[in-house]
């Protein structure tokens, strides 16, 4: 039974880190640790010495791991996975679901495997709930502004809610826009306008 | 005509603007190039784009390619430097409570001496100085360690040289967790416009025409695609050329705001185009002409020597043979392509690929392919010169 490994999840959104957790749980007997809170991060990654660091590709704060490279000496220095390797299908699978992974360098890849696959497959997840999270609020703010180029349509031509509504449709869809952006304009020039 | 897709990557800064430029104004398609361009929420992530093929070429932070050479950092490839994007461009900033203690021990806030501008900044610090940079391998970095050692002055006891992404660096200031930042702009003026920062220098008063930001390629790869090569860097040179003509200043800032470009009004980034940049919250302003230099001084020339230095400075850090790794430095800003590729695009080139790097006190005309050409004062801020054929002096 080789020795459990040592994972340090950077994520800051609670509920996407536990997903992750779970995620490699699964993967194995293996000492997974979550650190929320980004400044001086490369300080506390370096406290823990782990072998393995799985951050969100997007994450500005990923710049801070570079000087883990530095603080620690050549035989062990952690390096950026999925970068010029040849296991091709993996490197696309993590971008695709926006990990990054930093590894001991030298740890040995069958190691390794199953738990990059359970932390891809947990980002997968939680890039799905994110986009679909982006999509709903999206919605939302449009019906707002909607909503309100449809009250300043109904009042400046005293017309009815529907009347107002398939004015902004027939507008977008004479200039090729959608009602969502003509709204935002009327909005924006009725504010101008006050 | 065929159209030929090419996709760069960038960060959104000031000096991504030739990309946007050779995009935006039709000089990518001048060469038969359909650019797309590609935004990286960070160096690492921008590095592992270029190095994964995601993108052709990327800006890229001078001293990375450098570094990857040395064998330093979390990546195994390497990288050619084809040419440079811009000279200058970066700022030394102090937060709000370091700039008080500065003030109240009587400095003014000149924006040009790095003597005076050092020791004001040590004095006030005392025993602990935290300097936030945006990356390990950058001229941020170079600059900051090059201007704090050679002061003449003892160093505060804890120094702290740490990683900070240029956008989270005024929350970081804000917070207390570093007391003063060297980033490029428009991230200086942004920390000044939400009131937790004051500038204290730009990095030209350290060095007065440092490399900043390249275009990089994997290596071998422009050796590979020539045909590619000529036309993305001919696109990006042109590009060049014409934000340094000073009667495109206005547009630039204007193009760059536009929206999914960067997200900074163009107020603020003309600050940093134009050269006159707003150092504090009460308004007050300094005029610095070489703040950020795009195309003048053969500004785009990848000179040898200014990798050399790059590289003798990270193995001076890092424990390694200085002459080693001034050498294998030299070889990755790539003179001879840049002379192969833009030769007959109109660029005059100069009659070396290396120079003394800080020996120009003054604008000082040197022989060119077409004659000659004025190269800008180049000096560093103690007056040392560098080198390049004995880097370990």
């Amino acid at each position: 039974m080789p020795r459990p490994l040592s994972i340090v999840v950077v994520e800051k959104d609670r509920e996407r880190a536990l997903m992750i957790v779970d995620g490699l749980r699964e993967a194995g007997e293996h000492d997974v640790v979550v650190i929320g809170d980004e400044s001086s991060l490369a300080r506390r990654i370096a406290a823990r010495n782990p072998d393995l660091v799985l951050i969100d590709l997007a994450s500005p704060s990923r710049d801070m791991l570079e000087e883990l490279a530095l603080a620690t000496s050549p035989m062990d220095r952690p390096v950026a996975m999925f970068v010029d390797r040849t296991d091709g299908g993996m490197t696309q699978a993590a971008i695709d679901a926006g990990v990054s992974a930093y590894v001991v360098d030298g740890l040995r890849p069958e190691r390794i495997k199953p738990i990059l696959d359970a932390a891809i497959a947990r980002f997968q997840m939680v890039q799905k709930m994110r986009a679909e999270l982006a999509a709903t609020r999206r919605a939302l703010e449009e019906r707002k502004i909607i909503d309100r180029a449809k009250g300043l349509l109904m009042r400046a031509r005293n017309v009815g809610e529907d009347e107002a509504y398939a004015l902004m449709r027939k507008t977008a869809m004479a200039q090729g826009k959608k009602i969502a952006d003509v709204a935002q304009a009327l909005v924006t020039a009725a504010e101008l306008l006050k | 005509m065929n159209v030929i897709p090419l996709r760069l990557g960038y960060l959104p800064l000031v000096d991504a603007a030739p990309l946007f430029i050779a995009q935006a104004l039709g000089f990518a398609e001048q060469e038969g190039l359909d650019l797309s361009l590609h935004s990286a929420p960070s160096w690492s992530a921008l590095r592992d784009m270029l190095a994964m093929g995601i993108v052709d070429g990327a800006q890229m932070l001078a001293p990375v390619p450098v570094a990857m050479a040395l064998g330093l950092g979390a990546a195994r490839t390497r990288f050619d430097a084809l040419q440079l994007l811009n000279a200058n461009g970066d700022v030394i900033g102090v937060s709000e409570p370091l700039a008080e203690r500065m003030r109240a021990e009587g400095f003014a806030f000149d924006f040009t001496d790095a003597h005076s501008a050092g020791r004001a900044l040590l004095q006030a610090a005392g025993g602990r100085l935290r300097i936030g940079v945006p990356f390990p391998f950058s001229m941020h970095t170079e600059l900051v360690h090059y201007w704090l050692e050679n002061l003449g002055q003892p160093l505060p006891e804890l120094l702290e040289i740490r990683t900070v992404p240029p956008a989270l660096m005024p929350q970081a200031l804000e917070a207390g967790e570093i007391d003063a930042f060297a980033v490029g702009e428009p991230w200086g003026s942004h920390a000044v416009e939400l009131g937790v920062g004051t500038l204290l220098l730009p990095g030209s008063a350290i060095w007065s025409f440092a490399p900043e930001k390249v275009l990089a390629v994997r290596r071998g790869w422009a050796d590979a695609n020539p045909d590619l090569a000529g036309r993305m860097m001919r696109a990006v040179w042109r590009a060049c050329r014409w934000i340094g003509a000073p009667e495109n200043r206005f547009l630039v800032s204007d193009i760059l705001s536009a929206p999914g470009r960067l997200p900074i009004s163009a107020e603020v980034i003309d600050r940093a185009v134009s050269g006159r940049l707003i150092i504090s919250r009460s308004g007050e302003e300094r005029e610095v002409p070489n703040l950020i230099e795009f195309f003048e001084g053969a500004a785009n020339f990848p000179w040898r020597s200014q990798a050399a230095w790059i590289g003798m400075r990270l193995a001076a850090r890092h424990g390694l043979n200085q002459v080693w790794a001034a050498r294998v430095a030299g070889e990755v800003f790539r003179a001879d392509l840049y002379r192969q590729h833009l030769r007959d695009a109109g660029a005059d080139l100069p009659g070396a690929s290396e120079k003394l790097e800080g020996a120009l006190a003054m604008p000082t005309p040197v022989a060119s392919e077409r004659g000659s050409m004025i190269l800008p004062a180049d000096r560093f801020f103690n007056r040392r010169v560098f080198d390049p054929s004995e880097p370990a002096r």
